[in-house]
């Protein structure tokens, strides 16, 4: 079976590449990218005008699966990567059970192959249970698949756990991932600490709680030469202590949320639940030093934290509603519209956030469009405006804070090992 | 007529608005002294009392109010209601609304908690307390206390201290009296003092003698004793000893200050004996201002067409 992708626009931020021309899949693989494509038998997509770069990756989400298959699946949430142009997608740990095991690892990959979407990249638990005291079978599940380690959700406060983590997991070339939050600085948190947590008499979440487990996690990393990344970045401290590290050598990576960069702590203004996220919406400041991050390459990876909770654990008093927001269908949109069209990312680098970028991090051969390479895609519609409507979302989850809005730039068409997993309206002949 | 529905804080109330519930509330006070303390004007409306938190005398000054207006009043405690089985606050309120009722005074711990019904309800509704959020009858029946005594609100020096930062009728009467031409200062530990405090207004005084200092008016916090477990400050001696008012430090404020305090007063810590009994002290009139302020706000709300 052969596919002939025809006119787009072709970044691939892999090869440092951006021409207009064709894209030949044979069986799957990427054959050939060139200006003109001759070939009779191919099934032609047509796509002038599109963006087609290599499938997007999310090295952060949360597919609630197993135990919570009410606040989403593996199915639904395969299906809210792919029409977020999401080819492959990293699932935290946090489940029920925890997936702490290979035989629950290979629960999680084979339900994913089932479903027949996306790329699962499973995350084992850091510790047995998640419950922070010892380190689980990570040998095992990096041989079951597992493609790095976290007890996201439950921060690891115990640091001599964190070393012990970070050095076993070096023996399986595997990086663990760290939601840093020092827990008794956090305690009952709800916001961020400010002038607006004043305002509405919330519990405040200082910057500092964040700040200090990045510290801790840069300095292990230093002393026993090991990975660490950190998930989700969302203060300026936490950037200058990783720009420091990086340049001098310590290897630290993170990540930033959509949400991050684009929203403040007004947003919860009114009690809205569903900007209420950990770690919480910071100010412009911050947000203005992501930005910065991003385009020093301070940061390596946007990821989206999809965290999808049923309304009845959102619509509910703010200090009793669920952290976490949905991410997956919204994300590429509102990078395009308000990170890249601002002019602060070119559109290049910001592909390469979300493609080679994750896959660098986590040790993958993917996210590029090399002669060879699956045929993961994302064809990218950079003038569709549309308006994000929770309730056409395919993930179960309905929390978030950018219903309504107008965005510019989507996903059109998603295709895996040369299979279209998702087409919109717009390419619905092709699928 | 006020220009809300509900009566959610003082922070983003007019001022002409908190005049109104004020001057009203000044013509209800003759009715509390009256032999006969009802009147009509509220007749055939119903409230409901949705408390959360134990309360006795914002419970009772609300139930009061009610019925001194001929309002049907129905008191809902949570202690013995079906939030025991695990309803939640919105199938509370939807209950409710079927029953026809006409306004929801709710008392909660969660900041946010009245701002929430609001959106769930057709009913008016009044905060009375929400978490460490906004309290506004009770700054507004500090501030008609404080009007009765001093004849305005404007230029007046009003020191605030205590636990500023758990104190939901801090913030409410930060914004209540600023918002009427008071200047507020504000003094406490500072582990329990919310960041930029300033912004709201209000002047942060290094000191309670600082804050009390040629004060007209002077508001006591109440201490809750749990927060020294927590470790916000070390001991209750250590407390008293910087941030409780005492006649000397009481002497700094311009002679004729007066006292208030939201109760119930912990005796000899935030307060001593002394002042609370003292001349100055006008906790009892609070309460009475309470009523009033309450039966104000109420007939705005609900008392005409809207």
């Amino acid at each position: 079976m052969k596919k002939l992708l025809k006119g787009a626009r072709v970044i691939d931020p892999s090869q440092n590449t951006d021409t207009t021309g064709d894209v030949l899949i044979v069986d799957g693989h990427i054959a050939a990218v060139k200006d003109e494509i001759e070939i009779s038998d191919a099934k032609v997509i047509d796509l002038s005008g599109m963006i087609v770069t290599p499938g997007l990756i999310d090295m952060h989400a949360h597919f609630r699966d197993p135990g919570y298959e009410y606040k989403e699946d593996i199915e639904s949430g395969s299906m809210s990567a792919a029409a977020g142009g999401f080819t492959a997608v990293a699932c935290m740990p946090n489940t029920n059970p925890p997936i702490d095991n290979a035989a629950l690892v290979q629960y999680v990959k084979s339900k994913a192959s089932k479903a027949g979407k996306i790329k699962l990249l499973p995350i084992g638990c850091v510790s047995k249970g998640q419950e922070g005291k010892e380190i689980a079978e990570m040998g095992d599940m990096a041989q079951a698949g597992a493609v790095a380690f976290s007890d996201d959700g439950k921060p690891i406060a115990d640091s001599a756990l964190m070393r012990k983590a970070m050095v076993y997991a070096s023996m399986f070339d595997k990086v663990i991932i760290d939601h840093c939050e020092d827990p008794f600085l956090f305690e009952g948190g709800q916001i961020n600490e400010g002038y607006i947590s004043t305002l509405l008499g919330l519990a405040g979440i200082p910057a500092a709680a964040e700040e200090i487990m990045v510290a801790r996690n840069i300095l292990i990393a230093r002393e026993m030469g090991t990975r660490v990344h950190i998930a989700h970045v969302s203060t300026e401290g936490s950037l200058r202590l990783i720009r420091q590290a990086k340049s001098e050598g310590v290897k630290v990576s993170c990540e930033v949320t959509p949400h991050h960069l684009t929203l403040t702590e007004k947003a919860v203004m009114g009690y809205d639940t569903n900007a209420k996220v950990n770690p919480p919406l910071r100010t412009q400041s911050d947000i203005d030093a992501l930005l910065e991050g991003l385009k020093d390459g301070t940061i390596d990876a946007i990821a989206t934290d999809h965290a999808p909770h049923h309304i009845d654990e959102k619509d509910l008093e703010f200090d009793k509603a669920a952290f976490g927001m949905v991410g997956l269908e919204t994300a590429l949109g509102v990078i395009l519209t308000h990170v890249v069209k601002e002019g602060v990312l070119s559109l290049n680098a910001a592909i390469e956030k979300m493609t080679l970028g994750p896959a660098k991090v986590l040790g993958l051969d993917m996210g590029t469009l090399k002669i060879g390479a699956p045929a993961d895609i994302t064809v990218i519609d950079p003038n569709r405006v549309w308006t994000v409507d929770k309730n056409k979302f395919f993930s179960k989850g309905r929390n978030t804070p950018f219903d309504g809005w107008r965005l510019t730039g989507k996903a059109v068409l998603t295709m895996v090992d040369g299979r279209i997993v998702y087409s919109d309206d717009a390419m619905h002949n092709y699928s | 007529m006020l220009s809300e529905k509900h009566l959610l804080g003082l922070e983003h109330i007019k001022k002409s608005d908190i005049e109104l519930i004020l001057d009203t509330a000044d013509s209800f006070k003759e009715i509390l002294d009256r032999d006969v303390k009802k009147v009509p004007t509220l007749r055939g409306k119903s409230i409901v009392n949705l408390f959360y938190e134990p309360s006795t005398r914002t419970r009772t000054s609300f139930e009061l109010a009610g019925k001194y207006l001929s309002a049907d009043t129905i008191n809902f405690t949570s202690s013995a209601s079906s939030v025991q089985k695990g309803e939640t606050l919105k199938d509370t309120a939807k209950t409710l609304e079927m029953m026809g009722i006409d306004a929801v005074v709710i008392r909660h711990s969660s900041s946010g908690a009245a701002n929430y019904l609001c959106n769930h309800v057709k009913a008016s509704v009044i905060n009375a307390g929400d978490g460490t959020h906004e309290h506004p009858t009770q700054a507004l029946l500090d501030m008609l206390t404080v009007r009765e005594r001093k004849g305005t609100l404007s230029g007046l020096k009003v020191a605030i201290f205590g636990d500023i930062l758990h104190s939901r009728v801090a913030r409410s009467n930060i914004f209540g009296f600023t918002k009427m031409g008071s200047d507020v200062y504000v003094a406490g530990p500072s582990t329990l003092m919310p960041v930029d405090i300033e912004k709201t207004g209000a002047k942060l005084a290094a000191t309670v003698e600082e804050a009390v200092e040629n004060a007209d008016v002077v508001i006591a916090l109440r201490i809750q004793l749990e927060r020294q477990k927590k470790g916000l400050f070390p001991t209750v001696r250590e407390y008293c000893k910087f941030f409780g008012l005492n006649k000397d430090k009481l002497d700094l404020a311009k002679k004729d200050a007066i006292l208030l305090h939201p109760g119930p007063v912990n005796r000899g810590i935030e307060l001593t004996s002394e002042i609370i009994d003292g001349c100055q002290s006008v906790i009892n009139e609070q309460v009475k201002s309470g009523v009033a302020v309450r039966m104000a706000v109420l007939y705005h709300l609900i008392g005409g067409s809207r």
